[in-house]
């Protein structure tokens, strides 16, 4: 490493240990922040004699990114950026802060992609799924698409590990080949880990037409973009593996999306050589991921956590909750993005029957939501309010982002 | 009404569905049945005809490239068109707005509108993302018009339509007006479930469908706590 890197990798990893201190969040973002002031090609020069994977999405990702460095574990020593700071600031951050490592799993900010794909250059990319996110702010889908498949066309010899599920997904990572200018397309490892949300891919990125579904399978009705047939499978509470071997999946983490963020992670592993019945007990030592899923015991209720950003992750999260009393907390601070109108984009039909509680910024916002939804619901001034309000026993708590950080700083428990 | 039940349709939803446009038929059909209407919500994609004897017509909002397509599709299906002429109530939310004009701007082309309404839509020096209010039109007896707009275009109103309302937070067409209506054709640029902030407007397209003078009240608590929490959000914003 040049010596302005090694001095920009020391400073950042001391701004790091200092905000911490100073009890300014984990450090991981200011540290990587001052290392890339000294040195802008920090990342680049901390990537350099590492095999590293890289992990997109709009959902998801921290939880696979989890996963993966679990199972990467095998082979070695592993720096990850595993409480979600993932922007150049933070992967710089990660790797400073871990030192020479022969590994490296990192999550990328889907629009940080094309970014973090020339720095780092990664052995393998993950691409996880592509919806509909803080649409004041955020890309819309469509164009993400295009942003991935162009960051791809220049990096062809990255091995990607792609949802077959998703067509934005699929066809982001499939771009045309171009003999005569040197570029083929990457060589695309398929999984399918099940996608409850459809309504961003109705539409073919291609060409315009309509995309049928059938059961798992989906075509474009006007060109040749189609599920390609996937080689890592969920099946059951298990994972198939392309030689059909089916190896079970027990993991600490809830609901069928974990299922398949844990062979999306062995998928990816498997790109490094790890095999999946190595890699596969790693799996269920992990217990929650920068604080999502924790579960904290508090008055005789035990409280468990689940963030849930976006439409397509508040599915995900009905589907984790168990049938018990269930609080909700919506905030529209510029974190969750300022606009509420994907509320409506959520079907909550699923809470019925249940005790359900709202709070936070926003929840006048949620209380109409839910009025026509039909779903019967309490309002609460605070969280102590929230637990007063339930009998002792279980207590679900899902909530946007700065909700939940909220409700974690309430806990008082950092992971 | 045109049969037994009121009929909506939620045009294109795998086109115009960007911000939770599903929410203003959920809010209208909702409101017709507390009042004992039958209601019948259809969802018609694009790859098909489009009826033309619904009482109610939705149309969100989309990127450039299904707004685009969306309105070629109803010029060359024309069951919207059929549906205006017999009466029918149309309610256009951000780019089902715009296309409900003469002309609108998608992936910097100027594209062909519905011509529904004496409208033009360009593009604006910058997006217009956040809170958007105003005084509604006296003539429609409405209260204030409350919503969230992000979008890149600037309307421009022809002497057939008149504005929505006059903007007292946000930009609407241009920074002065907001929105636009005539007859029973109504837009505007307060996006996605734009009813849920002001049930009284979807009680108007209520009114419209039915030729009822007058709706019994419904039990408003949540969304008139929303409406003035936003109402205090924006002079808070101000000052």
């Amino acid at each position: 490493m040049p010596l302005r890197a090694k001095v920009a990798s020391s400073v950042s990893r001391t701004a790091a240990a200092l905000s911490r201190a100073a009890g300014r969040g984990d450090g991981s973002v200011i540290g990587g922040w001052i290392g890339l002031k000294i040195d802008p090609d920090l990342l680049a020069h901390l990537s350099a004699g590492r095999a590293i994977a890289l992990v997109s999405g709009t959902n998801g990702k921290t939880t696979t990114t989890r996963l993966t460095a679990a199972a990467v574990g095998v082979l070695g020593r592993v720096a990850t950026n595993s409480f979600g700071a993932n922007m150049p600031t933070g992967h710089t951050s990660a790797l400073a802060k871990a030192g020479s490592t022969p590994y490296a799993v990192l999550e990328v900010d889907e629009h940080y992609l094309a970014q973090v794909l020339e720095a780092t250059e990664p052995h393998v990319v993950a691409l996880l799924n592509l919806s509909r996110d803080q649409l004041d702010r955020a890309k819309e889908v469509a164009m993400m698409a295009q942003l991935w498949r162009a960051a791809l066309v220049r990096h062809t010899d990255v091995r990607v590990v792609a949802n077959a599920d998703d067509p934005m997904v699929v066809w982001a990572a499939t771009p045309p080949a171009d003999p005569a200018r040197g570029i083929n397309p990457p060589h695309v490892t398929w999984f399918s880990a099940g996608q409850r949300w459809h309504d961003d891919s109705w539409v073919c990125p291609e060409c315009g037409s309509t995309i049928q579904r059938n059961g798992d399978q989906w075509w474009c009705t006007g060109c040749a973009l189609r599920r390609p047939d996937p080689q890592w499978v969920v099946e059951d509470e298990g994972v198939l593996d392309p030689t059909g071997a089916w190896h079970k999946v027990s993991l600490q983490l809830p609901g069928k999306v974990n299922v398949g963020n844990a062979a999306t992670a062995l998928a990816v592993a498997a790109e490094f050589g790890v095999r999946p019945v190595d890699a596969v007990s790693r799996l269920g030592i992990v217990t929650s991921v920068a604080g999502r899923y924790a579960q904290v015991d508090k008055d005789g209720r035990n409280i468990r956590l689940l963030l849930a950003k976006n439409p397509a992750s508040w599915l995900e999260a009905f589907d984790m909750a168990d049938d018990a009393p269930t609080l909700l907390s919506i905030n529209a601070r510029d974190p969750d993005g300022l606009d509420t109108s994907w509320l409506f984009d959520v079907d909550f039909a699923p809470l019925r029957g249940r005790q359900v509680l709202i709070t936070g910024d926003r929840a006048y916002d949620l209380a109409v939501r839910l009025d026509v939804n039909d779903v019967p619901f309490q309002h609460v001034r605070t969280f102590e309010d929230a637990i007063r309000s339930v009998p002792p026993g279980r207590l679900e708590v899902i909530a946007n982002y700065t909700a939940f950080q909220d409700i974690r700083a309430e806990l008082d428990r950092v992971n | 009404m045109s049969t037994e039940s009121l009929r909506i349709v939620w045009i294109y939803p795998d086109l115009l569905s960007t911000y939770g446009d599903r929410g203003n038929a959920l809010i209208l059909a909702r409101r017709a049945r507390q009042r004992g209407m039958p209601v019948e919500v259809m969802e018609v994609r694009s790859d098909q005809r489009l009826p033309a004897t619904a009482d109610i017509y939705l149309v969100g909002g989309g990127e450039d490239g299904p707004q685009a397509l969306g309105a070629q599709r109803l010029i060359a299906d024309g069951g919207l068109h059929r549906a205006v002429a017999q009466g029918s109530v149309v309610f256009g939310v951000c780019a089902g707005y715009q296309l409900l004009g003469m002309s609108f701007f998608a992936k910097g082309v100027q594209c062909r509108g519905l011509e529904l309404l004496d409208l033009q839509s360009d593009r604006g020096p910058s997006r217009a993302v956040g809170e958007l209010a105003g005084e509604i039109d006296p003539r429609l007896g409405l209260p204030a018009l409350t919503g969230f707009e992000n979008h890149g275009g600037r309307t421009h109103l022809g002497p057939e339509v008149s504005p929505l309302a006059r903007v007292s937070a946000g930009v609407g067409n241009d920074g002065s007006t907001e929105g636009a209506w005539r007859g029973k054709l109504l837009g505007t640029y307060s996006h996605g479930p734009a009813l849920a902030r002001n049930p009284a407007l979807a009680d108007l397209l209520l009114r419209w469908a039915t030729g009822a003078h007058q709706l019994p009240p419904l039990d408003d608590t949540w969304s008139d706590r929303l409406r003035s929490e936003r109402r205090a959000a924006v002079a808070a914003a101000r000052a």
